[in-house]
């Protein structure tokens, strides 16, 4: 071999490999979890099975109400948005989002509420009532297995910033934040229930601790009811502000909805 | 009129084994349930569930408390001619309520 | 949900927790009740395959399938299967009444069950005999760290 040569070919190598290990460091792994993985087999076999999945009856519920003419217009949802396997495809991957018309972040089930309100001139959408679990899942289901794409304005990040400090902050009797169970503690054991993510990707849910279907915002309530804090009202802008952080939380992740859950 | 849900195939061989499967909405309250107040919640359950096939009873379910809530039963029956199968329900208070579906059976 | 901070209050504690702990079934019971399914025979232990989960996330739906092995032919069959356990409030969880047109002896539904123990499939055949499967299940509960707030 010729002088200079080997030297040279070390220092190109070493340029390589330097290239190569500062490209895997700045992807590091997805160490993110779905719930499902923290289920039994037979309660993700419960959730990956249509026909047997009881969410499946408020996707059916919701359906009908598509279809249904309602309101003082008398028109359906789809009147104005046709096939829901098309029109809503995508949608509920990117709420909670800022709404210009009213000038604040707002979840899906809110969208749909100002819709009937607004388009359809019909009676409001109690939160978490049948009608309005049934349609909220309907919607979502039109995005299952795509990623959770919350929207980049400035007023949903404002939002999800908004609920990153509640999701860090101590509350209730017992002085435990979101994050103290769900980022530091995830995987271990809570008097015989694994501690999962807390991720937000399969809402709403059938809980088969509720033998019902519900909304994010139940869950949250009950968690924070649990470690004996002020439980804000549903549709609050701090339970909001939360929803949008855990959306950001979960970006990328596939929305599963309606999913099971223990 | 609960929402239901029932899935089978719309068209069999005779001979065919098939499975069925159904779903209803319905809260299954099994009168063990003690409310925010401490009182128990009064039963309100499904009591049984018949499958009829043209008439036939092909299969039936005598339900009681510890079935959970939104009863979903999955069974199996033979594609013997095409017709109706009818999937009753009955329960407290006179809970009762029928779905309807057709089965297209070849070589009948 | 009830949390206990709410019977507490409640005042009267001990009377309310005596409602919220109902008498539960015990495995004589479980016998009785068998017995009374098969009009005294002893159910021989076979033939039934009781599928579920050994550890279960919530007893408030676990699924299960009961699968008997039988031809289903018009002269051989399985005419009933029926679930029974030893610690839910009643013995009782599911009788069903099968027969020749069935085709496959093969059952499936989602179970309450109150706490770890012991369930039976007993099934019935068209010759007049009777078959059973037993298994032991562990319930995990609902982490007391929650209540359902109004």
């Amino acid at each position: 071999m010729k002088p200079g040569r080997p030297a040279m070919r070390h220092s190109a190598a070493a340029v390589c490999i330097a290239t190569v290990c500062a490209a895997l460091a700045a992807t590091p792994p997805d160490t993110r979890k779905s719930g499902a993985e923290f289920m039994s087999a037979s309660t993700q076999a419960m959730q990956r099975d249509d026909t047997q999945n009881p969410a499946m009856l408020w996707v059916g519920g919701g359906e009908a109400l598509w279809k249904a003419k309602a309101g003082k217009t008398d028109r359906s949802c789809g009147s104005c948005h046709g096939d829901a396997k098309q029109s809503m495809r995508g949608v509920a991957a990117r709420f909670p989002a800022f709404d210009k018309a009213s000038g604040r972040v707002i979840t899906l089930g809110q969208r749909i509420d100002m819709c009937r309100q607004g388009a359809q001139q019909a009676a409001p959408l109690k939160p978490e009532s049948e009608d309005l679990l049934s349609l909220e899942s309907y919607v979502a289901l039109q995005s299952r297995g795509m990623p959770m794409n919350p929207p980049q304005d400035p007023g949903t990040i404002a939002a999800a910033a908004r609920g990153g400090q509640l999701y860090r902050q101590r509350i209730g009797q017992l002085n435990l934040s979101c994050a103290q169970c769900h980022d530091e503690n995830w995987g271990r054991k809570l008097a015989g229930a694994t501690i999962p993510q807390g991720h937000a990707n399969a809402y709403p849910i059938y809980r088969l601790e509720w033998q019902a279907m519900g909304s994010l915002q139940r869950r949250l309530r009950n968690c924070m009811s649990g470690v004996r804090a002020e439980v804000p009202p549903y549709g609050a802008q701090d339970l909001v502000d939360l929803e949008a952080f855990l959306s950001l939380r979960a970006k990328g992740m596939a929305l599963e909805t309606p999913g099971v859950r223990p | 009129m609960a929402r239901t849900l029932i899935h089978m195939p719309a068209n069999a061989r005779k001979g065919e084994v098939i499975e069925i499967r159904a779903l209803i909405a319905h809260p299954m309250e099994s009168g063990y349930r003690p409310d925010a107040g401490g009182k128990l919640v009064p039963r309100d359950i499904l009591t049984s569930f018949t499958c009829r096939y043209n008439g036939a009873t092909v299969f039936s379910a005598e339900l009681h408390p510890a079935i959970s809530a939104n009863p979903y039963i999955a069974f199996f029956t033979v594609a013997t001619e095409s017709g109706t199968l009818e999937f009753s329900w009955q329960g407290d208070h006179g809970f009762a309520q029928t779905e309807k579906m057709p089965i297209t059976v070849s070589g009948s | 949900m009830t949390t206990r901070r709410q019977l507490l209050q409640a005042g009267a504690a001990l009377p309310l927790l005596a409602l919220v702990r109902p008498a539960s079934a015990t495995p004589e019971e479980m016998r009785a009740a068998i017995s009374a399914y098969t009009g005294g025979v002893l159910p021989k232990t076979g033939k039934v395959v009781f599928d579920i989960a050994k550890l279960i996330d919530n007893g408030n739906a676990v699924p299960v399938t009961i699968s008997v092995d039988s031809p289903m032919t018009a002269v051989e069959h399985v005419t009933g299967i029926a679930i029974f356990n030893e610690r839910n409030p009643e013995t009782d969880i599911v009788r069903f009444t099968l027969g020749a047109r069935s085709g496959k002896a093969e059952v499936s539904t989602r179970i309450r069950l109150a706490t770890s123990q012991k369930l039976a499939a007993v099934a019935r055949l068209s010759d007049g005999s009777y078959w059973q499967q037993t298994v032991d299940v562990i319930v995990a509960l609902a982490a007391c760290i929650e209540g359902e707030a109004p």
